[in-house]
């Protein structure tokens, strides 16, 4: 096995033969992407010989491949030989103080009630002056170790853990599996990783808002969550808080796998910064995630509450292999301005008596678009399959849209597969009537959005839901009246 | 106190209201009746302050603001309520959060804190007590699923807890059995005093047997052609709407 430091030297001795010089010294690798730089990020990480050579077969994948353009989404080329793929996490770099932020920011922190102290780490404050608060992460640690739960970042995974990470690793997303999942894997700097052991409940929600070297993680993110048979682990990613960010596009890949009779639910809310009024400067996330429930009796849901980004691309998936496992998927997409967002699921039934519930609820304002795709999908095997869909579309002025392209691919003629979709506006009548009650244009707007998605709002663990709450109605001040 | 002068009303260019001339006084009580598409709701609406009605002339006071020139949230905070004639359905909102967030509001314009939640609740049961409503009501979505009389009911509850100085009740009476009608009724009255304005919209007179107005006024194609004491509606239910027509066109 190679050394790491050997791939160095390997590395310095190519660079020079390719006239490529890399200064491996440096914090941030120069703009471009070839097999150096896949070899240096690994080399920086100080990784082991497998994970070198797995993101160098992703790589070598990834080249060959063109960039998909079927989503209902539109945007200018992304030049990849622009981007810089390693930069290693700034202490220093940020505001000195919340004196120094978009006032904008701050009042948005306030009307969402975020502590000050949270606020300085939202908005980029030299993370060493914030976080006097690490105790607390550290007790929290202390107690996750006693039940045997692995939380930690995906580098300390791969130094601490090598066996569970080549084990599990693209083993439901493989290296292989579409344009900006291959670039992950090839490029990605960080992550989450969780490993529950056998009969073990995790005992409070995981976030990744304790890890507290999170906001480093950068632009390609993986996360990796493994729950054992019979554990329980609910996961948290992101938080309401709208978070701007340098690098404009975003290709993060999720990973979980549930053995038997285990379950994982994961909620999301997402709040990158959508671009001003006019599109200009949002983030475009392209995600990659999937969760197989591997063993019988699992179950995986994945909650989600999108209101950010410039452009979202986003599926969160679940095989079900296992026999009688369950998917679930429920999910708001909020698009105001000219965001774009095309979302949905895949349910994918192999196993038989498996069962998947796809509640998706879209509300579109401004300029938007938004685009719900989905599939279900039954092999032949899977007796007694069952999904049910429901798509509903709340679209708020006339310059909108709301798309839905549900799929069905069914190879067992017993399988049961019900679909509802429904498109609704807000009406004038029910502006007024809460008017009427003393209640403002945007708090209304803001109440009945949140009665619109009460069944996905109701799915998010308390804390999250709260927030979520008042996230809409941040999202849609001004878009009526 | 409120006073309208020569209002006139339209909507998508159709004119409704052709000059209505009407004043209550704290305290007092006024019915409206009239027959069908005579412009009673468009009245109330104009009064609540629904945009999509185009004021062509006249004027509208209360308590000496001029009407026209507030939102119809603003009019709320200034104590105008009104209890729709079809309340409308929000789903995935409870009763519960409805009610606390207008109750919130209109202590958020007196310079109050939000009210306890404890103490809310408290305050909501007794009132849901005198209306005979049950808890169940709190946490169905707003009038979701709700028969007519239910809804009616809902509406009323809103005008107790909110305290409203001038109540416009827009045919509160109709889909009410006649057990209903006397429980809402007794909570109408209940709302009576010195300083309150009570509108009473409605097309029978049964309503104002168990809620005595002080002035009837009879508006036909968006006029008031006739005003009197109790007895007009009581002569209205004998002969009919068709002799004040007749009186119109008379005179
Ligand atoms: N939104 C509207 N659009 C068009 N016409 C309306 C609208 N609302 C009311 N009207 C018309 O205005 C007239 C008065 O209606 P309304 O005020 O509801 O009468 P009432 O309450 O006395 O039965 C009717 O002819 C009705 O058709
Ligand atoms: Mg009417």
């Amino acid at each position: 096995m190679t050394k790491p430091n050997e791939t160095l030297e390997n590395l310095l001795q190519q660079d020079y033969e390719h006239g490529f010089i890399t200064d491996i010294e440096s914090d941030t690798l120069p703009p471009g992407l070839n097999a150096d730089t896949v070899r240096a990020i690994s080399a920086k990480k100080n990784e082991p010989e497998f994970m070198l050579a797995w993101r160098l077969k992703a790589y070598e994948y990834w080249r060959h491949l063109t960039e998909p353009h079927w989503a209902h989404l539109k945007y200018g080329p992304i030049d990849y030989q622009a981007i810089s793929y390693y930069s290693a996490p700034k202490v220093t770099e940020g505001p000195k103080d919340l004196s120094e932020v978009d006032p904008k920011l701050i009042e948005t922190y306030n009307k969402l009630g975020i502590p000050l102290k949270e606020q300085e780490w939202l908005a980029g404050v030299a993370v060493d002056a914030v976080f006097d608060s690490i105790s607390v992460a550290t007790t929290f640690k202390d107690k996750l170790n006693e039940m045997g739960i692995i939380f930690c970042s995906f580098s300390d995974a791969v130094q601490n853990h090598p066996d569970l990470i080549q084990q599990y690793l693209g083993s439901v997303v493989p290296h292989t599996d579409n344009f900006f999942a291959s670039l992950n894997a090839a490029v990605f700097s960080d992550g989450s990783f969780v490993y529950i052991p056998p009969g073990v409940r995790c005992p409070m929600e995981l976030s990744t808002y304790f890890r507290i070297n999170a906001r480093s993680t950068g632009q390609f993110e993986r996360t990796l969550i493994i729950a054992d048979e019979g554990a329980y682990v609910s996961y948290l990613e992101g938080c309401t808080a709208p978070q701007r960010d340098e690098n404009q596009l975003h290709a993060a890949v999720v990973e979980l796998i549930a053995l038997d009779k285990a379950q994982i639910k994961y909620s999301t809310v997402q709040n990158w910064y959508p671009g001003d009024e006019n599109g200009v400067g949002g983030i475009y996330n392209f995600v990659t995630k999937r969760g197989e429930c591997r063993g019988h009796h699992s179950k995986i849901s994945w909650t989600q509450v999108e209101t950010g980004s410039a452009i979202t691309w986003k599926y969160p998936s679940v095989i079900l292999k296992g026999d009688y496992s369950v998917g679930e998927f429920y999910s708001v997409a909020l698009t105001n301005h000219h965001q774009q967002a095309d979302t949905g699921t895949k349910m994918i039934h192999i196993g038989q008596h498996t069962k998947s519930t796809v509640i998706a609820k879209g509300i579109s304002a401004g300029f938007a678009q938004n685009t719900y795709r989905g599939l279900i999908k039954v092999l032949a095997h899977a007796d007694g399959a069952h999904n049910y869909t429901r798509c509903d579309s709340l679209l708020m002025g006339t310059h909108c849209g709301a798309h839905t392209f549900p799929h069905i691919e069914s190879k067992n003629s017993r399988a049961r597969i019900e679909h509802e979709a429904s498109t609704s506006k807000i009406s004038e009548d029910q502006l007024f009537y809460l008017a009427q009650r003393g209640i403002d244009t945007e708090n209304a707007v803001s109440m009945i959005v949140n009665g619109f998605c009460k069944e996905v709002m109701k799915t998010l663990p308390m804390e999250f839901a709260v927030e979520a709450r008042k996230l809409l109605g941040l999202s849609l001040e001004g878009s009526i009246g | 106190m409120l006073t309208i002068k020569n209002l006139q009303a339209s909507i998508e260019d159709k004119a409704i209201l052709k000059g209505i001339h009407l004043s209550i006084k704290p305290g007092e009580v006024h019915a409206i009746m009239g027959p069908n598409g005579s412009g009673k709701s468009t009245l109330a609406n104009v009064l609540a302050g629904r945009e999509e009605y185009q004021i062509t002339a006249g004027t509208m006071h209360y308590q000496g603001i001029d009407l026209s020139t507030l939102t119809a949230d603003e009019r709320a905070h200034l104590g105008l309520f009104l209890s729709f004639q079809y309340p409308v359905e929000i789903p995935g909102v409870s009763n519960l959060y409805l009610l606390k967030s207008a109750l919130n509001a209109k202590r958020k314009h007196m310079g109050l804190e939000e009210i306890d939640a404890i103490d809310f609740l408290s305050i909501v049961r007794e009132k849901m007590k005198l209306l005979h409503m049950d808890d169940s009501y709190l946490y169905r979505d707003v009038n979701s699923g709700f028969s007519g009389g239910e809804k009616k009911r809902n509406e009323i509850l809103q005008l107790l807890l909110l305290e409203p100085s001038l109540c416009i009740l827009d045919e509160t009476d109709s889909g009410l059995d006649i057990d209903a009608l006397r429980i809402v009724a007794e909570g109408i009255n209940l709302m009576r005093n010195e300083k309150r304005s009570i509108l009473l919209i409605t097309h029978y007179q049964r309503l104002l047997d168990y809620i005595k107005p002080d002035v009837v006024h009879i508006l036909s194609e968006g006029k008031i052609v006739a005003e009197g004491d109790y007895t007009l509606a009581t002569q209205l239910e004998a002969e009919g709407y068709e002799p004040f027509l007749q009186k119109k066109t008379g005179g």
